[in-house]
Parts: C-alpha cells; structure tokens; sequence
C-alpha cells in the first residue's frame, strides 16, 4: 500500500536521506530500526509531507503523494504520529481526539471515540482532563489515540516508547499490535529495537541515511551484526 | 455540553459589559455630567479597543507576533477617508457613508493583508515580528510619498511627486497630500458608531475564536506539527486569523481618522504599533475582555495623569510596570496573598494569624 522509491532529502547541504526506498503492504507491521541521526524521524515527516524530497517518488494506495500538502495526505488515510507526544496541551482529552477527526468532516464520531477508548481505557478515565497533565504514558497513547481517529489505513508511529517506563512501553507495544489486528497497517520508528523487532513483519535498518539490512523481524534479532550494533550484544 | 455553556456565558459577560457601559456613558453624557476630556476620547478609546481584540486575534489565538498592527490601521485610515470625501456627493447621509467608507477600509486593510500575509505567514516567532515591524514603517512612508486628488473626471493619484502633479481641473480637491497627510476631514465618527464598531468586532472574533476554523486556529498555535499531523491547513487558517485582524484594524483606522479633522501617517507609526501590543499583553494573550479593559484604561490613564505634567510618562510607564510584575511574578503575587492573608488574620480572630502566614 505505501511504496517509497529511491527518495534523497536535504536539510539545506546536508544530505540526511541518500536515496532510500522500502514497502509495506497491506495488514503489516514495518519498523524501521537505526541509531540517533540516522535519518528514521526524516523518512516519517517526508512520507506525511512535512519535509519535501528532492527525487524519488512517495506511492500510497497507487497514488504518488510526494507533492501533496500534509493535510491532504491525511485525508487520503496515511496518519502520523510525530515524535515526543505532541498533544495540544491546553485541550482536554476528548477535544485533542476530537481534533484528530478534524478531515473526518460531517460524520459522526462518536462511534470512532468509542473504539479509541476501548483500546485505551486510561483516556476514558481521563476524558475531560487537560492534556498537559497527563503523564507522558497517557500523553503517548492520547497522540496515538488521536491518529485514530482519522481512520487511518497506515498508521506511522515516531518512537512511541521514547522516555516510557518498561512496563509502559509494553502495553504501548500490545496496543499496537491490537490496533494492527484490526486492519491498521503500521509502520514503526524505533529506538527500542527488541521490542519493535519482536512485533513486526518485516525491519529495516537505517544508518547514515541509506537502508543498510532489511528482512523479517525474526531474521533481524537473530543476525549477529544486529545483535551486536542495536540489541547490546 | 457544560463547557459550550461556560462560553455562551463569558461571551455574554463581555457582550453585557460593553453595551452597559455604552447605556451608562450615554446617560451619563446626557445629563451633562461629563468631562469635555473624557467625552473627547470616547471615540479613541473605541479605536483602541477594536484594535486592541484584533491584534489579539494574531497574538494571543494565532500565536504570531506581529508588530505592524498601526499599518492595518494606517491603510484603513487614508483609504476609509479617501473612499468618505469620494462618495460625499453620492451618499449624502453621514452615517451610511461612513459605513460604506470603514467597509472600505477594512477591504483594502484586508487585502494588504493578504499580500503581506503571503511572504511573512512563512516565517515564525522573531522573524515574523520583524518583518511586520518593517510593513508598518513602508506602508507609513509609501502614504507619506502619495498624492490623491480628485475633481470631475474622478480620483487622481500620483506617487513621489508633488500635489501639482496632480493636475487637478477646475474645482478639483486635493485629498492626501503627502507628508501633510489629508487636511480638512468633516468629523463623522460618534461615540454610537464606535459602540457598533466594537460590537462587530466582538462578534466577528467571538464567533471565529469558538467555531471550527478558530479550534484549529489554536491547535495551529498550540502545536504546529500536531496540528499538521491530524491533518489541518496551516497557511489557509494562519491567514484566516491574520487578514481578520487586518481588516478589523482597517476599520479601526478608518473610525479613527473620521474623528480628527487632519491625519497623517506619522501617527501610524511604531509607537502605536507597541502601544497596542501593550493594551493586548497586559489584558492577557487570548483574553478579549482582557484587551477590552486594557485598551480603555490605559487610553483614559495619561488623560488622568495630566497633573503630573512632566513626569506624565513616567509615572505611565512606573503603572505598566507595576502591572506587569502584579500579574506576571509568581513572587510578586505572593507577596500581595500574603498581604491580604494578614489584613484578614487581622481582622479575624488572632489565633488564626500563625496558620494564614503559613
């Protein structure tokens, strides 16, 4: 369903994507792996349009979207997750969600919070607080929670484990796996490569900006380089 | 449901406040017992006030800081004024061509809006403010190097010349007169016409803060790659918020430049750009009561300081500062709790006083 082929972006000189391509298709989780600066945040902002290739062509649902503006992208069912929980603080949860329907223009949405809050019963407890004082757990989940309520075909998540405490990361990681089961295809940046290895189809490994390894989750934990360099020996 | 009736409410507080105010001024001034100072800034302070929601309309829900609001105001002025002395044979009622004059204003106010809005919504924080603060002084020298006249044939406008320029026919008048600015204004703004003027503009705002476009108008300012992510137009509402706030200025500046009989575009300078900003900053970002409020004391107070004589400014700039630190300095406003907390100690009974001071 998303293809990307051969895409180069810049940050004014400084080539931070050399010509990258990679797939997911349909029903899958794709997780893309790398150490710090490797170019992983870049990929995600250049598929949903907040940063721009210079070649290369972006394909989602047999649609070259490389040209379009964020918003129309979303619309089209590709969501984004940006790094570092970026809720609007100073709404409640339910508005923050409601905000997440925003191109879900004259429908209902009740039904879509509904499911949003079954899959994260934390937020339907906290339904009418400020965002802001949430804990960074529950600001994560109210992001993703937000994502869905676009009705997404793909969901790409930005490190949602960053800063998390363990337990928390896990049930993040369950989530995300429940949100797959029922039809979210996903496409996953990590820094926690265990745990993204241990729940997608398929990887990738960014370094410096190009794809260094790709293959299936599994084959990914058991090679030895990516033992050594990502999962601390 | 309880929240949209917490806004309806406030709303209607500062809908209330306004219209009382007006009703009381009115009786007021109909019985005579006002002074002639006061009655003279009843106009400005309602300039002041639209000014002052508008810009923050950009400020405090948008989130840009701009510094070019006396621009809007400027363009507003000389076009409303020009548009006034053009249609004073057309539309012999004052009131109704003074209408149609801000309505033009306010257009032209807009679509310089628009054009600044172009380059400048592309930039963010420091450098938005300064190429803002930039517009506000072309836009005074390019007026200050226009010439209008009109006579039969219609309007005649010249640049960079002189008002001979002009050749005017027979019975034709000079209307902007460069760095004279335009002289010979037939006073048409009323206290009544600046009362619609802020009711309108409260409307207009009210009505944007709380509708869809205003939601996302917040998310925008709130968090600009959430707001993006969940799929909101950026430039389109950035916009939005800024070329309202222009157009409303424009109007402003028309009400304004209707009041005197001579205006120049020295007076839209810098000073009345920040002068504004303070109205806004000390009201509260966001705050439209808040705004409302500031704009009309801070507009009164120098009136009031008159017998300082001198020290006027000082003493001016002593209360903004005093305000400031009241509301902004958690230390400040613990030294007043705790001043409070021992009137009333004091007052109540003295086994108390221990615990208020704790």
């Amino acid at each position: 369903m998303l293809k990307i082929d051969n895409i180069n972006v810049y940050y004014g000189a400084i080539h931070a994507i050399k010509g990258v391509s990679l797939e997911v298709t349909e029903g899958e989780i794709v997780t893309l792996i790398g150490a710090n600066g490797a170019g992983k945040s870049t990929v995600l902002k250049t598929i949903s349009g907040l940063l721009r290739s210079k070649t290369g062509e972006i394909n989602f649902m047999g649609e070259n979207i490389s040209t379009l503006p964020s918003h129309k992208i979303v619309e089209r069912g590709l969501a984004h997750v940006p790094e570092g929980r970026r809720v609007f603080l100073q709404m409640t949860v339910q508005e923050n969600l409601e905000m997440g329907a925003y191109t879900q223009k004259n429908r209902d949405t009740d039904a879509d919070m509904e499911q949003v809050f079954a899959l994260f019963p934390r937020l339907l407890e906290r339904r009418k607080q400020i965002a802001g004082t949430l804990s960074g757990g529950e600001q994560q989940m109210l992001a993703m929670g937000r994502a869905m309520m676009s009705r997404p075909r793909l969901l790409m998540l930005d490190e949602p484990s960053m800063g998390l405490a363990p337990l928390l990361v896990e049930q993040i990681f369950a989530i995300i796996q429940e949100m797959n089961k029922k039809g979210t295809s996903i496409l996953l940046v990590e820094q926690n490569a265990q745990m993204a290895l241990s729940i997608a189809d398929r990887a990738y490994v960014l370094e410096t900006g190009s794809i260094a390894v790709s293959g299936t989750g599994e084959e990914l934990i058991e090679s030895d380089k990516i033992r050594k360099a990502y999962l601390g020996g | 449901m309880k929240r949209i009736g917490k806004r309806l409410r406030s709303n209607l507080v500062i809908y209330g406040l306004v219209v009382v105010t007006y009703v009381v001024l009115q009786m007021v001034m109909g019985s005579g017992h006002i002074s002639s100072s006061l009655q003279g800034q009843l106009v400005p302070i309602c300039v002041y006030v639209v000014m002052a929601v508008s810009l923050n309309l950009t400020i405090g829900v948008l989130g840009e800081l701009s510094l070019g609001h006396a621009g809007f105001m400027s363009v507003g002025a000389f076009t409303g004024v020009v548009a006034c002395i053009a249609l004073e044979g057309i539309i012999s009622l004052g009131a109704v061509r003074m209408a149609v004059s801000m309505l033009i204003g306010a257009a032209c106010a807009a679509l310089a809006g628009v054009l600044i809005g172009i380059p400048v919504l592309r930039l963010s924080g420091d450098y938005l403010a300064i190429v803002t603060l930039a517009f506000g002084e072309i836009i005074k020298n390019i007026i200050n190097c226009l010439y209008v006249g009109i006579d039969h044939r219609g309007l005649r406008i010249s640049f960079l010349t002189s008002a001979a320029a002009l050749e005017l026919a027979e019975g034709g008048r000079v209307i902007i007169d460069g760095p004279m600015g335009i002289s010979g204004i037939k006073k048409l703004s009323t206290f009544t016409m600046g009362f619609a003027l802020i009711l309108i503009t409260l409307f207009i705002v009210l009505n944007l803060i709380y509708s869809r476009s205003g939601r996302a108008i917040m998310a925008l300012r709130d968090n600009r790659i959430a707001a993006e992510s969940v799929g909101i137009p950026a430039t389109k509402y950035k916009m939005m918020a800024f070329v309202t706030s222009a157009a409303l200025a424009g109007a402003a500046g028309t009400l304004y430049a209707l009041n005197y009989s001579t205006v120049t575009a020295a007076k839209f300078n810098f000073n009345t750009s920040i002068l504004i900003l303070v109205f806004v900053v000390l009201g509260g970002l966001g705050n439209i009561l808040g705004s409302i409020i500031a704009a009309t004391v801070l507009t009164i107070l120098p009136e009031m300081l008159r017998q300082f004589n001198d020290y006027r400014m000082l003493v001016y700039a002593v209360v903004l500062i005093l305000v400031m630190l009241a509301t902004n300095n958690d230390d400040f406003k613990g030294l007043l709790y705790q001043i409070r907390g021992k009137i009333l100690a004091r007052n109540g009974t003295k086994g108390k006083e221990g615990a208020v001071n704790e």
